[in-house]
């Protein structure tokens, strides 16, 4: 599974954790640690088992199996709550705001 | 401020991210409103890139909450460039703007960016009143269609109510105006000096029986209450977030406390923001300042509800005095009490 971020967000890491507005409805969203993991790794182009793999099984005390699990759950919520984006196969654009001005 | 929302800023307090950023990209303006404190000629304002490269410094820094304004902000060529960039590097971005060049191709592309919000000043809801301040015949008109073109988009609007002494009773007209075009209206009763330290516009300021009517006026009661403070817990306070989590950005990179503390800390021409941020010994100044360090404030009866502004203290000569402004509200709500009414 291939994962990215939703558009129409704010989002900014404070101290170990992802600030998350959503601009519609200004919901805010703190994410722990694992979560803030798995957002920042969220381009569209990483699968979700490479990182589980290469970020939340390095970073963080816990096995394979376990990771994998929450990571899918933690993912599903995200979804759920419109903050994610995910996919059978890899999204090009990992960017929310397709839209004059972005940043090279 | 939802306990979340109360949790990040602590961290930011902690961490001392400049979690909140006002950026003023231009100080020129196509009105000229009475009370207006800015010099409106363009003294060199920072180019598109230097812009660019002043917003990638600040999401490094961990800036979430980016408030564009101005001068009148849509006077830039490149706001929208500008506004795709900032949002592209996750900035939550809101504006204030008076909204007169502000049309339906505008508002689309405000919605298409994901702004969470749009601020525009309604002075009064006869446009006799709203145009002789601003200078502008039509404004009011132009302003309140721009507003209809943002809510017809399904955008935040809300409308900033300053109060003088022309439209002091006027604004449950413009309240009830800005219910109708189902926006948010806000009063501010705050008149500044000018940048340059001319005083003359503070006579616009409401009188003290103008600004009693309303503390006292029961439509502007929240329904709520604070947790009581006491006066221990509050002369270990921080004045207020400015230096602290948020600052101001002026469109010539100068970098200030607070829009309404223009004490120099650095200039983004120069420098870097982080090394402003933390290491201007003006702004780690304003940071050591806790309410036992104001003289005359710490042993004030008012102190632990006085909205006390230090930016308007320092405008007065003296950043840890008194801003005489909050001591006649202070006052002022005393009153109101006294006479046994609820005060907002």
């Amino acid at each position: 599974m291939f994962f990215t971020r939703a558009g129409q967000l704010a989002a900014r890491r404070v101290a170990d954790e992802v600030v998350i507005l959503r601009a519609h409805d200004s919901s805010l969203f703190v994410l722990n640690p694992v979560a803030s993991a798995l957002w920042e790794a969220a381009d569209g182009r990483t699968s979700l088992d490479t990182v589980v793999r290469d970020v939340i099984c390095q970073d963080f005390d816990v096995d394979p199996e376990t990771a994998r699990r929450d990571a899918s759950e933690l993912v599903a919520a995200l979804e759920a709550e419109g903050l994610l984006r995910t996919s059978e196969e890899p999204m090009t654009a990992a960017d929310p705001v397709a839209h004059e001005g972005r940043p090279a | 401020m939802s306990a979340l929302m109360q949790l990040v800023w602590d961290r930011a307090l902690e961490q001392r991210v400049p979690l909140s950023v006002q950026f003023d990209l231009t100080y020129r303006c196509n009105e000229r409103c009475v009370h207006c404190y800015l010099d409106h000629d363009d003294h060199g304002e920072l180019t598109t890139a230097e812009v660019k490269d002043v917003l990638d410094q600040l999401a490094s820094a961990g800036t979430l909450f980016l408030i564009f304004s101005g001068g009148e902000l849509m006077l830039r060529k490149d706001l929208f460039e500008i506004l795709g960039y900032a949002r592209a590097l996750g900035f939550d971005v809101k504006l204030k703007t008076n909204a007169i060049l502000l049309g339906e191709r505008e508002a689309d592309r405000i919605r298409d960016l994901g702004i969470r919000s749009v601020q525009v000043s309604i002075y009064s809801h006869r446009a006799e009143v709203h145009d002789g301040i601003t200078k502008v015949p039509g404004s009011l008109e132009r302003s309140l269609a721009a507003i209809r073109f943002l809510r017809a988009r399904g955008l935040h609007v809300l409308i900033a109510n300053v109060l003088m002494r022309q439209n002091a009773g006027d604004y449950p007209h413009v309240r009830a105006l800005a219910a109708g075009l189902g926006v948010e209206c806000t009063l501010d009763p705050t008149i500044t000096p000018k940048m340059d330290g001319d005083t003359s516009i503070l006579n616009l300021r409401i009188s003290e029986p103008q600004l009693l009517r309303v503390y006292t006026d029961k439509s502007l009661i929240a329904d709520f209450a604070n947790e009581p403070v006491t006066d221990e817990e509050m002369l270990d306070a921080r004045p207020c977030s400015a230096g602290h989590t948020a600052c101001y950005i002026s469109p010539y990179g100068d970098v200030f406390p607070c829009v309404q503390f223009p004490l120099p800390t650095g200039n983004l021409r120069g420098q870097r923001f982080g090394d402003v941020w933390h290491q201007s010994p003006q702004m780690n100044e304003v940071r050591e300042i806790r309410m036992r360090d104001l003289p005359t404030c710490s042993t004030c009866s008012f102190m632990t509800t006085c909205t006390r502004c230090p930016g308007l203290a320092y405008m007065e000569g003296n950043m840890k005095g008194p801003s005489s402004a909050d001591c006649e509200k202070s006052t002022v709500r005393a009153r109101g009490m006294a006479a046994g009414k609820d005060v907002a």
